[in-house]
């Protein structure tokens, strides 16, 4: 039996704790496909830098943000219409990925890979996870006042637009901050899994992002651990764990 | 159009203002004022621009013409009824007490908000989501008080709320206009809300609109024009409220 390293345990922590939190929001804020959406588009900005022998992390940041720009923009638009354009323009750039990424690269970008982290990718992942956990705190009453109501929100000062493409680009920071153990495929679903898990048992929005943190980082460490034992792939078993949670509560009737 | 008392001290200035949405012109040429402290009622048939105008003067949507508040005004905006979900985990006190730290208003605030609005303190433990119409909107004006508004903008605030509830209502804004000199800006179906509170009337209906003070503006013809279909109102000679 193999221990994951505390190297590791802290990076995946600091991830699952930031997409707790900011998967909350993107569940109120009914954004959960395109944000599964937007996570495919990581691909082909990992495959570019393979290509250009760059950092992948910083190649799938990069395609994120210009993704997270492109939602951001759409969102003005007809939610139909977003939804089209988002369903089309992400499959398309997971295609494009996919064939710029090919061989083992393309199985850990798309489901994710496991092992120690190096130091930069240790302290630019926490850095990240900590930017991203501080935004949600900072911004929590304009997040709350602008999913209740953005016209609402305008008569209060908050800056409606400007908090929108902050929240989207903390988004694809997470994303690309769990690519590493996740992959494309599996990371939205951490975002998305532990906070639909905490929508069915909270109370109010403190139970709701307590309960989300904490399923995100039993579903993390514990599918590291587990993966790490067993000599396989993290991202799988880190989802399977938070589905296994998710599914446990639904036994559960709502709590209204 | 405007009387002199309005045009000396308006809260709210609109010259010429005009919407479109997706290639439709929503709202057009609307031109009135706003006198501090004074009530205006908007009223029109169902798609005639009234939500439309007031999402504009908020800020919400782009619009053409000049849409002048007084310095230092504070909006406090009231919707019509917002597409919320019943499980929704935020609770009455999330919602206050997010506005509460916004504005810098403290604990004591949002007691004495949610006593002005005649709200009862176990409100605030339950999900929006699962509020009363008429709970709803008054939550909706005690989040609004937060902010200590110089102006409240009420689209339909009694829509789907019961009689008493909708007396209370009425009530509550009315005792804000007269206790703290906030002007409202108010959009309602009810004709006779409009007649006992309304100090000056819109009328919003097409290509047509029409301005000024309730009893010569809704006139059986005019009324009649707007909703185009006759409009059964009969105007009591009592005070008005």
């Amino acid at each position: 039996m193999t221990a994951p390293s505390p190297s590791a345990l802290a990076l995946a922590g600091s991830m699952a704790a930031a997409a707790g939190l900011l998967g909350c929001f993107a569940l109120m804020r009914r954004m959960t496909l395109a944000a599964d959406a937007l996570s495919h588009v990581a691909l082909p900005g990992i495959g570019l830098a393979l290509l250009l022998r760059a950092q992948p992390l910083a190649g799938a940041f990069a395609a994120l943000a210009a993704g997270a720009v492109l939602v951001w923009w759409l969102e003005r638009r007809t939610r139909i219409g977003t939804e089209a354009v988002i369903g089309v323009v992400f499959s398309a750039a997971l295609a494009i990925g996919a064939l710029l990424t090919t061989g083992e690269d393309l199985m850990d970008a798309l489901f994710g890979g496991s092992g120690a982290p190096t130091t930069w990718e240790l302290a630019a992942g926490v850095g990240g996870a900590a930017a991203v956990v501080a935004f949600v705190l900072v911004a929590r009453d304009r997040l709350i006042v602008t999913l209740v109501s953005p016209d609402i929100a305008l008569t209060t000062g908050v800056d409606v637009r400007r908090l929108n493409l902050l929240y989207l680009l903390a988004f694809a920071l997470t994303v690309a901050l769990g690519l590493r153990y996740l992959g494309v495929l599996l990371m939205g679903s951490l975002v998305i899994i532990p906070a639909a898990t905490a929508r069915r048992l909270a109370r109010g929005l403190n139970q709701m992002l307590v309960i989300s943190v904490a399923v995100a980082l039993v579903s993390t460490l514990l599918g590291i651990w587990v993966a790490a034992s067993a000599h396989r792939e993290s991202g799988p078993i880190i989802v399977a764990v938070a589905a296994m949670c998710f599914f446990l509560t639904a036994l559960r009737a709502p709590p209204r | 159009m405007n009387d002199p008392a309005t045009a000396a001290c308006p809260a709210l200035e609109v010259e010429h203002l005009g919407v479109r949405l997706r290639g439709t012109e929503v709202v057009h040429d609307v031109s009135f004022t706003v006198a501090q402290g004074s009530a205006l009622a908007v009223i029109g048939p169902n798609g005639s621009g009234k939500t439309v105008l007031f999402r504009a003067l908020v800020g919400a949507i782009p619009h053409t013409g000049v849409v002048r508040w007084a310095p230092g005004t504070r909006i406090g905006y009231v919707p019509q009824k917002l597409d919320l979900e019943r499980d929704l985990p935020i609770t009455g006190r999330d919602l206050l007490r997010a506005r509460a730290r916004l504005g810098r208003a403290t604990p004591r605030d949002i007691e004495r908000a949610l006593e002005r609005v005649g709200l009862r303190g176990e409100v605030l433990g339950k999900l929006i989501g699962t509020l009363s119409g008429g709970q709803f909107q008054r939550l909706l004006i005690a989040f609004a008080l937060l902010g200590e508004p110089t102006i409240l903008l009420l689209d339909e605030p009694t829509a789907g709320v019961d009689e008493p509830g909708q007396e209370r209502l009425n009530e509550t804004v009315r005792r804000l206009q007269a206790e703290q000199g906030v002007t409202v800006l108010l959009i309602s179906h009810d004709l006779s809300v409009v007649f006992r509170y309304a100090t000056n009337v819109l009328c919003l209906s097409g290509e047509r609109t029409c301005f000024g003070v309730p009893r010569q503006v809704l006139t059986p013809e005019i009324l009649s024009d707007v909703y185009g279909a006759p409009v059964g109102f009969h105007v009591h000679d009592g005070p008005v409220a």
